[in-house]
């Protein structure tokens, strides 16, 4: 498989939150703002595409049967450079997005293309594999925490765009917002994706 | 006459149809709004209108976009356009109006599949997600002449809760109207639900023509004066008055009884009925918010399937597994 085609798959044709719907709870907990989802999706990011190479680098060295627990330890401490690193550098983002840096850890998606991909493939695919998988992931949360400060706090990134007369819908960045928001843009992406594909015809 | 008319079943027809019963439940809410327009003036009568009208245009315009038949004809639009618009309250901006409306047909209602598919009444779950997006312009109540002040539901809320300290405005305010005013609607609230006395002369149309049984209403207007009573260190009279206030009249007889979000066996039915006046009981005397009709209608709501799974009555000629 060709680099661009995996950078490509995990942008679009597979994007994790859009089309596998993997990491949910980060997804519906963080993007209360669009910084937030950035953030969140540059840890993923940076670890993905390391867990990644990693697991590929060692793949023939992992027996089968502990395979699991193996790609948690290596997933484990990625996690911690980057939370240490956020704390050290970010602090205010650090606190915004508090447990969930370390929630990396058991996130579907990165757990997911180890298992799927990395302990399959090569190292170089494999860590292209992240890095597209990571931007997917970083693009979803963050059209997801637009969409969510614009309505919710008439914000975007911070400014303020909406004008003095607007009054912000409060529920949009609550629980019940990143649902209703997520779900109306799965719904849209099948309908964009209905017209490809007949029914029931496998790709 | 030929009588040997040819045709497959049914071959007995009714002439109830989906329109002409959400043709009567508009008769039946208009008593209430006329006696809203009496006592809020003519202002709440641009607020019915305009969110019934951007009800019915969401309706269209979703049903165009997503390539489906336009039902506008069935009037449930109307219906729901009318009861959001019950729902808010008088001081509500147009825009209120506008966005609560889109928000019930678009996304309860028509994400859902449309009229029979809503899994919650739609003007109830737009008035939730209004209520926790604008909580301020959402609790402005003003008396019949204008006064801003508090309902009778929060006055005797904090009558109820000497502990919490209560402002000065809301003290001089903490007089409880009389029954009279209460049942004909000479006090503050919601544009809908202020007037007893004409919600429930649409109320008993509505019963009469057979649009809405007794099961629902009576049993949550009953199990709500019961609770209230026993939950509450108060007098069977305050317990009385207590069906009066709120949006009790309104939720048990209008939107408790929403034939797609509502069970549709009779047992269920009363279950349903006695569900919502447990739940109102237990918000309005130990929750936070001063009003929980709609709250409790709307739990109930998503109960109703699993209600309806299990008073299914017995076909004829089964047997109980279990026997």
């Amino acid at each position: 498989m060709k680099v661009k085609n995996i950078l490509i798959n995990g942008i679009f044709k597979e994007n994790p939150i859009f089309r596998l719907v993997l990491g949910m709870c980060p997804t519906l907990a963080v993007t209360t703002a669009a910084v937030n989802g950035l953030a969140m999706g540059m840890a993923v990011i940076f670890v993905l595409s390391a867990s990644n190479l990693v697991i590929s680098l060692l793949r023939n060295f992992i027996p089968d049967k502990i395979r699991i627990p193996a790609f948690v330890v290596i997933i484990a401490s990625f996690v911690t450079i980057a939370g240490m690193l956020m704390e050290a550098f970010v602090p205010a983002l650090y606190d915004a997005l508090g447990l969930f840096i370390p929630l990396i850890v058991v996130n579907c998606i990165i757990l997911g293309r180890a298992e799927a991909f990395a302990s399959k493939n090569k190292p170089f695919d494999s860590l292209f594999d992240g890095i597209g998988m990571g931007i997917g992931f970083t693009l979803a949360l963050t059209i997801l925490g637009i969409i969510r400060e614009i309505i919710g706090a008439g914000t975007i990134f911070g400014y303020p765009i909406m004008g003095q007369s607007f009054e912000p819908a409060i529920i949009m960045i609550m629980p019940p917002g990143a649902f209703i928001t997520l779900g109306l843009i799965l719904a849209l992406v099948n309908k964009l994706d209905s017209g490809k594909f007949k029914h029931g015809e496998e790709t | 006459m030929n009588l040997l008319t040819v045709s497959s079943s049914p071959h007995i027809q009714t002439k109830e149809t989906t329109s002409r019963i959400m043709l009567d439940v508009v008769i039946a809410l208009i008593p209430a709004g006329i006696a809203s327009v009496w006592f809020f003036g003519v202002r709440t009568l641009w607020i019915i209108l305009l969110s019934v009208a951007s009800a019915v245009l969401t309706e269209f315009l979703i049903q165009k976009i997503m390539n489906k038949p336009v039902t506008i004809n069935d009037v449930s639009a109307v219906v729901t356009g009318m009861l959001l618009a019950y729902n808010l309250p008088p001081t509500a901006p147009w825009w209120l109006a506008i966005i609560g409306s889109v928000i019930a047909i678009a996304l309860v209602k028509q994400v859902f599949g449309g009229l029979g598919h809503n899994f919650m009444n739609p003007a109830l779950a737009a008035r939730a997600i209004l209520l926790a997006c604008w909580p301020a312009r959402m609790t402005n109540w003003i008396n019949p002449d204008g006064v801003s002040s508090a309902t009778p539901l929060i006055v005797s809320k904090i009558a109820d809760s000497t502990s919490s300290a209560t402002s000065s405005a809301t003290q001089a305010a903490a007089e409880l109207p009389s029954l009279w005013d209460v049942f004909i609607g000479n006090i503050g609230g919601c544009i809908g639900e202020v007037s007893k006395l004409a919600l429930l002369i649409g109320a008993a149309y509505l019963l009469l023509r057979g649009v809405i049984n007794w099961r629902i209403p009576i049993t949550y207007i009953l199990t709500t004066f019961i609770f209230m009573f026993l939950f509450n260190d108060i007098s069977i009279y305050d317990a009385f008055y207590q069906i009066f206030i709120g949006g009790l009249i309104l939720g048990a007889f209008f939107m408790a009884t929403d034939y797609s979000s509502s069970p549709s066996t009779p047992l269920g039915q009363v279950i349903m009925g006695i569900g919502c006046g447990i739940l109102t009981a237990v918000i309005r005397s130990y929750g936070g918010y001063p009003e929980g009709v709609t709250y409790s209608i709307l739990l109930m709501n998503v109960a109703a399937p699993l209600i309806e799974k299990y008073t299914m009555p017995k076909i004829f000629g089964e047997v109980d597994k279990y026997a």
